[in-house]
C-alpha cells in the first residue's frame, strides 16, 4: 500500500509538486498520467528515496520514508525511465548485484535469477553482456531486476517509453502478470492506451497537482461515451455525447470531415485541464 | 550497518576484471615515461643520499600511482551517476551510506594496489628491486584509503564530470608532483617544506620510501595517514546524502 499526503517539491522558484496526495491499495495498478514536466518522475523519485521532498509524508506498506528509510527501500522495486543497467556486466551479473544489494543469499539469487529469466523469456541471454541487448530486452531485464527481491510494491516510470508497439504490448502482458501475482504497481505514463489497458485507477497530474483521480471508466464517463472530432475554422474540435445515436445526429448536421469514436482518457484529461497529454 | 558493501565492491571488481586488459597498459604508460625521462635519462648520474635517483624515484611513483588510482574511483562514480544513472540503484537499495562508502573505497584501494604492482614490475624491468616488506604495503594501503575516501566524498559533491576534472587538476595533479614524489623535500626552503608536509602524499612518499630503503619508519607519517584517512572516510559517509537531487 502506498499512502502519500501533501507532497511538495520546488526546483528553484518552480513548484514541481504542490500538495499531491493519493493512496494506492495493495494489489492495485495505479497509473499516474500527465504531460512531460507535470511532475510524474519527481513523484516517483521522491517515493523511491532518490529525490528530496520539501514537504508531505510518504508511507510504503505502513513504513514512513522519513523514520524507516531502509525498511521502505526493501518494500519496492523500480523500473526507471532511463535504462540504468550496468552495460559492462552480463544479464546474470546485473541480477546478482541487485540481489546482494537487497541482502539475498547466493542460493536464493541463483534460483530467482532462473525463475525471472524464464518469466521474461530471456533465459538464453543469461551470459550476454547488457551492452549487446536490444532496447526491448533491456526493458525486460529492468523489470526482472526490479522483481528480483520479490518486492510488494513496483514503481514503473514510463516503462515502455521509446519501444515499438509490439514490444510495448508484450510488456503490458508482463505487467498484468506481475499484478496478478499480487504486487502493487505505481505506473507513470503519457501513453493513454497504456493507462487504459493496465490501470485499476488513474490520477491526472497537471503542473504538479492531481486534477482528477478515479477509474478510467468513471473519468471517461464524466464527459460522455462517444466523441465527434470535427474541423471548425481549420481547428480540430471535439464534441462529446452519451450515446452513439446522438453523436450520429450531430455528424449529420455538420459538413463532411467528422470522425466518430469512443471517448478516451486523453479526452477526459483535455476537458479537465485544457491541455493535451502527449 | 555494513550489510550490502559486498554488492558495491563486487560490482566494481567485476567491472575491473572485464576492463583489466585495457587498464593495465593505461596504468603503465605514465610511470614508464617518468622512469625513462626522469629516472633513466635525466637522473642517470644523479644520486640522492646513498641511492640512485631511479631508486629514489620508484617508491615515489608507487605512492603517486596509489593516490591517483584510488582517486580515480571518483570518475567511475560520476560516470555511474551522471551518464549511466547506476547510482540510483544504490540510492534506492536498503543499504546504509557506510556500506556504500566501504564498497567504493575498497574498490579504489584495489585499483591502487594493482596499479602499484604494475609500477613495481616496471621498476624491476629497469633493474630496481627494493625491499617490499609489511610497512611498505601498510603505507600504500593507508595512502589509497585516504584518497579513495576523498574521491567518494568529492564525487558526491560535484555536479558534473567537468567539475570532477577541475578538482583533479587543482588538487591531485599538484600533489602528485609536489608530494615528495620526484625530489627530496630537503631541497626546498623551510617554508616550502612546512607547506608540503601538510599534504598526505608527502607522508605516504616518506613512509613508502623509508620502508623500501629499510630505514626506520617515522611514526608521524603513519599517524597523518590514519588521521587523514579517518577524516576523509567520515567526509565520504556524510556526503552521500548530498548526492540526492
Amino acid at each position: 500500500m502506498i499512502e502519500v499526503t501533501g507532497l511538495t517539491r520546488k526546483f528553484g522558484a518552480k513548484a514541481a509538486l504542490s500538495g499531491v496526495s493519493f493512496t494506492v491499495g495493495a494489489g492495485e495498478i495505479f497509473a499516474y498520467l500527465g504531460p512531460n514536466g507535470a511532475g510524474k518522475t519527481t513523484t516517483i523519485r521522491i517515493l523511491t528515496s532518490l529525490t528530496r521532498r520539501d514537504g508531505g509524508t510518504v508511507r510504503l506498506n505502513s513504513f514512513d520514508i522519513e523514520t524507516h528509510p531502509l525498511e521502505c527501500k526493501s518494500q519496492f522495486g523500480i523500473v526507471p525511465q532511463h535504462t540504468n543497467l550496468d552495460s559492462d556486466l552480463s544479464v546474470e551479473e546485473n541480477l546478482l548485484i541487485h540481489g546482494l544489494l537487497h541482502h539475498m543469499e547466493r542460493q536464493e539469487i541463483t534460483q530467482r535469477t532462473g525463475e525471472l529469466l524464464d518469466y521474461m523469456e530471456m533465459s538464453d541471454r543469461r551470459q550476454s553482456l547488457v551492452k549487446n541487448l536490444s532496447g526491448g530486452l533491456k526493458r525486460r531485464l529492468l523489470i526482472a531486476r526490479a522483481l528480483m527481491h520479490t518486492p510488494r510494491i513496483l514503481f514503473m516510470d514510463e516503462p515502455t517509453v521509446g519501444l515499438d508497439p509490439a514490444i510495448r504490448r508484450s510488456l503490458w502482458g508482463f505487467i498484468k502478470r506481475i499484478k496478478n501475482d499480487g504486487a502493487t504497481i505505481f505506473l507513470t505514463t503519457h501513453y493513454i492506451e497504456e493507462a487504459e489497458f493496465l490501470a485499476d485507477r488513474v490520477a491526472f497530474l497537471d503542473a504538479g497537482k492531481i486534477v482528477a483521480e478515479d477509474t478510467s471508466a468513471n473519468l471517461m464517463a464524466a464527459i460522455g461515451q462517444w466523441a465527434v472530432d470535427y474541423l471548425d475554422d481549420n481547428r480540430l474540435q471535439t464534441a462529446f455525447f452519451n450515446s452513439r445515436e446522438k453523436a450520429g445526429d450531430y455528424v449529420l448536421n455538420r459538413a463532411n470531415g467528422c470522425t466518430v469514436r469512443r471517448v478516451n482518457l486523453e479526452d477526459a484529461f483535455i476537458s479537465m485541464t485544457g491541455r493535451k497529454i502527449s | 550497518m555494513t550489510r550490502g558493501w559486498t554488492a558495491v565492491y563486487l560490482r566494481e571488481l567485476l567491472i575491473l576484471k572485464r576492463r583489466l586488459p585495457k587498464l593495465l597498459p593505461t596504468w603503465s604508460v605514465s610511470p614508464l615515461l617518468y622512469l625513462i625521462a626522469f629516472g633513466y635519462a635525466v637522473g642517470r648520474h644523479v644520486d640522492v643520499g646513498s641511492h640512485s635517483y631511479l631508486e629514489f624515484l620508484l617508491p615515489g611513483l608507487v605512492a603517486m600511482a596509489s593516490m591517483t588510482q584510488a582517486y580515480a574511483v571518483a570518475s567511475e562514480i560520476n560516470i555511474a551517476r551522471f551518464y549511466w544513472h547506476i547510482f540510483d540503484e544504490f540510492q534506492a537499495a536498503p543499504i546504509s551510506n557506510l556500506a556504500y562508502v566501504m564498497g567504493e573505497v575498497l574498490a579504489g584501494m584495489t585499483r591502487a594496489f594493482l596499479a602499484s604492482l604494475v609500477i613495481l614490475l616496471l621498476g624491476a624491468c629497469f633493474g630496481v628491486v627494493l625491499f617490499y616488506g609489511p610497512m611498505f604495503w601498510i603505507a600504500l594501503l593507508l595512502n589509497s584509503f585516504v584518497f579513495a575516501s576523498l574521491a567518494v566524498g568529492c564525487a558526491m559533491h560535484v555536479k558534473s564530470h567537468a567539475d570532477q576534472t577541475l578538482l583533479t587538476n587543482f588538487i591531485i595533479t599538484p600533489m602528485a608532483f609536489l608530494g615528495g614524489t620526484f625530489f627530496p623535500l630537503s631541497h626546498l626552503p623551510g617554508w616550502g617544506q612546512t607547506l608540503l608536509e601538510l599534504l598526505p602524499l608527502t607522508h605516504a612518499s616518506h613512509a613508502v620510501r623509508a620502508a623500501a630503503f629499510q630505514e626506520p619508519a617515522q611514526v608521524i607519517d603513519f599517524l597523518v595517514l590514519i588521521g587523514a584517512g579517518g577524516l576523509c572516510f567520515l567526509f565520504a559517509i556524510l556526503s552521500v546524502n548530498r548526492a540526492k537531487v
